[in-house]
């Protein structure tokens, strides 16, 4: 229990930010959801058509139409330049402020096509204009139904803008996905116990707003109003009242435990060296990728297989120097982005089995996998089966599995032992290969490329020759035996370290 | 100056139509100042619509409807309306202001607010205790809330009235005493009063002209008495015979 209360009391930065997030997404949806709804009132075209959307955006799913955003502002640094903003608060807000607009939306429609027709016709006979009859009349005959909207869509917005961790905003799905990852079910608990107290919380002020409203009750609306302002201000004081935001270093993480931890590591020694840091985590590959190279994050660890495949697109595998080196001067040359080195380490894709799968099925090597595969289920974390590297190695090998299922790196292992998958795509730095004792198989014919873990600098960041001189001394500092070692620490079932812990045991190993 | 004999609303040739529905046939008719009219028809017969051309909540599609010596459509919407007094069946009190607030309506939106004592003064002629300000509509009855419709309609000190079946809903005894009411407002206010109604009785009783439509024409323009008297038509008699027949019997009863 104590350790649950430490994780929530530990949640503040990203309480404060959540209900930022939350309250601006909320403000923005009103503000658009209402006007509709006036001139939907007006109409009926306007109200089908508005409805009809909101409904539509409602069916997508939270957590794409988040990710859907950060190509829509891609494209829109065409118009708006390149200062704009493509992951973190803008697109969770924009995405969630859609989410939030069709409660408001269907109340507020709803509540003007209710109201009693006498009324209006009183209205129209003492010669009303347009805006008092709007303002005397109609709103706040409407409003406690709209209230109740703005309560619906409060709850939602707080539940949704847990998943503004994906693409990078602090919220309390920091906690939850970092979490799941490690199987950190206290984290989890905590981050999942933030969010729905939040939403509780917000949900009884508006009510109280709401019961104020419906009522005529003007000290129970105001009150309930006060409150609520109260709580968005002190929000904005925590996150933006005591330190300066700017000058703050951003360390981006993608979502498994290795990157938590080395973001951890990058972050401690900036810290020591008197930088402030903060940390994005939980990013996915190609998303880390062009959120350092638009200066949204200045520093990552990216893998040079990842690069060569996906980013540069290439089919090719050259030797490991060749390939370092061509990575290097690409992304100088394209994205200005600065490869400041190797970690030390390699991790790479790899098939990997049980030991007894192994013996029984006489595996060695991805070759005496083809003759097996069809009544094999193989595993991969979400985003391994649309990987080029997966067409390269299936192709290469003529590779037919009998199904591909995805599951959160974390569950892969367990869905090996469990038997739900036979072979995973597993990470050969991972520190539960060799707990479950578990065989990697060759890759005689060289369909995998080198994952050599490097360090990546926005273009700004690597203009800062004090940074980069704090963070030289990781330059092949870590072999992959500790960086397994860590990664399991964080990882095993019993005596969970959390990723600080981890990464400051890493840096002692490593002699930093 | 409403010195009698000179015409405070007149329509011209005005037509209505609702889809393949014949409002309003071509009407075309005076009303001199200080008249009060009783428009008597069946459900249907295009009363509510003749009367609501006149503020305008129904605009003709056809024909002219002057006012005061100016036609409704070329007179500011709002200033036309609140120049207006008008009182209708469901009363349309607006449920989250106050008795006062419901009367001072119309003086507030044109930027002229009345005071408390004006309120009072209007909710006395109506017959209410000047206490009942405070109240919301919901805490009145259908006659109370109907007398603050009469005092919001009156509070702009319009010289002119249009009531649309105005005592519908109400129960005989309360209909009969506002009814009074309102007539007895009419004559010290010197106003012009236009009710629409389907009670013959009613128009008989507060009247002083009568007009009978039937489809969208009208049929019958007579005086109370005149009516009483045989004259009209075919469906004015038609009408009048319900309160005759009523009477008859009530004389009977009573020998």
């Amino acid at each position: 229990m104590n350790a649950l209360l430490d994780a929530i009391t530990g949640l503040g930065d990203q309480l404060a930010a959540h209900v930022i997030l939350s309250a601006a997404a909320i403000a923005l949806g009103i503000a658009v959801a209402l006007p509709l709804a006036v001139w939907a009132s007006r109409a009926p075209a306007v109200s089908r058509a508005s409805l009809a959307f909101a409904s539509l955006v409602q069916t997508i799913p939270a957590l794409a139409l988040l990710a859907l955003f950060f190509p829509i502002l891609l494209s829109l640094r065409a118009v708006f330049g390149e200062g704009l903003p493509t992951l973190g608060f803008l697109p969770a807000l924009l995405a969630l402020a859609l989410y939030a607009l069709l409660p408001i939306l269907r109340n507020a429609v709803t509540a003007q096509a209710n109201l009693d027709p006498g009324v209006i016709e009183a209205a129209e006979g003492v010669g009303m204009s347009f805006w008092q009859r709007l303002r005397l009349v109609e709103a706040p005959l409407a409003a406690p139904y709209v209230m109740a909207g703005i309560r619906t869509a409060a709850v939602w917005t707080i539940g949704a803008a847990t998943l503004g961790t994906t693409i990078g905003q602090k919220s309390l799905g920091d906690p939850i996905f970092a979490g799941l990852q490690t199987q950190n079910w206290i984290l989890v608990l905590a981050g999942c116990l933030a969010s729905a107290g939040l939403a509780l919380l917000a949900d009884t002020l508006l009510g109280t707003i709401e019961r104020g409203f419906r009522e005529r009750r003007r000290g129970l609306w105001l009150g309930g109003m006060l409150a609520v302002a109260l709580g968005v201000a002190a929000a904005l004081v925590a996150q933006f009242g005591s330190e300066r935001d700017e000058g703050r270093i951003v360390i981006g993480a993608k979502g498994f435990s290795e990157q938590y931890i080395l973001a951890r590591l990058i972050g401690q020694r900036l810290e020591a060296e008197g930088f402030a840091v903060e940390y994005r985590d939980g990013l996915g590959s190609a998303v880390a990728h062009s959120a350092a190279a638009s200066g949204e994050i200045d520093i990552y660890v990216d893998y040079t297989g990842t690069i060569w495949t996906n980013q540069m697109k290439r089919k090719d595998n050259p030797p490991r120097e060749q390939m370092y080196r061509e990575i290097a001067r690409w992304e100088e040359a394209t994205s200005g982005m600065r490869v400041l080195g190797r970690l030390g380490f390699e991790n790479a894709y790899g098939f990997a089995v049980n030991a007894e799968t192994a013996r029984m099925a006489g595996l060695e090597s991805i070759e005496d996998l083809v003759d097996t595969a069809p009544q094999l289920t193989v595993g991969g974390d979400p985003e391994f089966f649309e990987r080029p590297e997966w067409f390269a190695v299936r192709d290469a090998y003529g590779l037919r599995f009998r199904e591909e299922r995805n599951f959160a790196p974390t569950f892969m292992y367990s869905a090996l032992s469990s038997g739900e998958a036979q072979v995973i795509a597993a990470y050969t730095s991972d520190g539960r290969i060799a707990a479950d004792n578990l065989v990697i198989l060759d890759d005689p014919r060289g369909a995998f490329p080198n994952y050599d873990a490097v360090l990546m600098l926005s273009p700004q960041a690597a203009r800062d020759t004090a940074m980069v001189a704090a963070l030289e001394p990781l330059i092949d500092a870590i072999d992959v035996q500790m960086m397994r070692e860590a990664n399991f620490s964080v990882d095993r079932e019993q005596d969970k370290l959390g990723f600080d812990e981890a990464a400051r045991r890493l840096a002692e190993k490593a002699g930093l | 100056m409403s010195e009698s004999g000179e015409t405070a609303l007149s329509f011209e040739g005005v037509r209505k139509q609702f889809g393949n529905v014949r409002a309003v046939e071509s009407v075309t008719l005076a009303i001199p100042s200080g008249q009060f009219v009783a428009l008597v028809g069946a459900s249907g017969s295009g009363k509510s619509t003749l009367l609501k051309t006149v503020n305008r909540l129904v605009d003709p599609d056809a024909g002219h409807v002057v006012l005061q010596g100016r036609e409704v459509a070329s007179v500011p919407l709002a200033r036309l309306r609140r120049s207006i007094g008008y009182v209708f069946q469901s009363v349309g009190l607006f449920p989250h202001m106050t008795v006062a607030e419901n009367i001072g309506i119309g003086p507030r939106i044109a930027g002229e607010p009345i005071n408390r004592l004006q309120i009072s003064a209007l909710l006395e002629l109506v017959d209410l205790d000047p206490g009942l300000s405070t109240r919301m509509p919901d805490e009145l009855s259908g006659g109370q809330r109907q007398r603050v419709g009469v005092a919001r309609a009156l509070a702009s000190e319009p010289s002119i009235l249009l009531m649309d079946e105005p005592f519908g809903a109400l129960d005989p005894v309360t209909r009969d005493a506002l009814g009074e009411r309102v007539l007895d407002l009419h004559r010290r206010l010197g106003l012009t009063t236009v009710m629409v109604t389907h009670d013959m009785t009613e128009a008989l009783l507060l009247a002083d002209r009568v007009l009978v439509m039937e489809a969208g024409r009208i049929v019958a323009d007579e005086t109370p008495s005149a009516l009483v008297a045989g004259k009209g038509g075919e469906a004015a008699q038609a009408l009048v015979a319900v309160p005759r027949h009523q009477a008859q019997r009530l004389a009977e009863l009573s020998q």
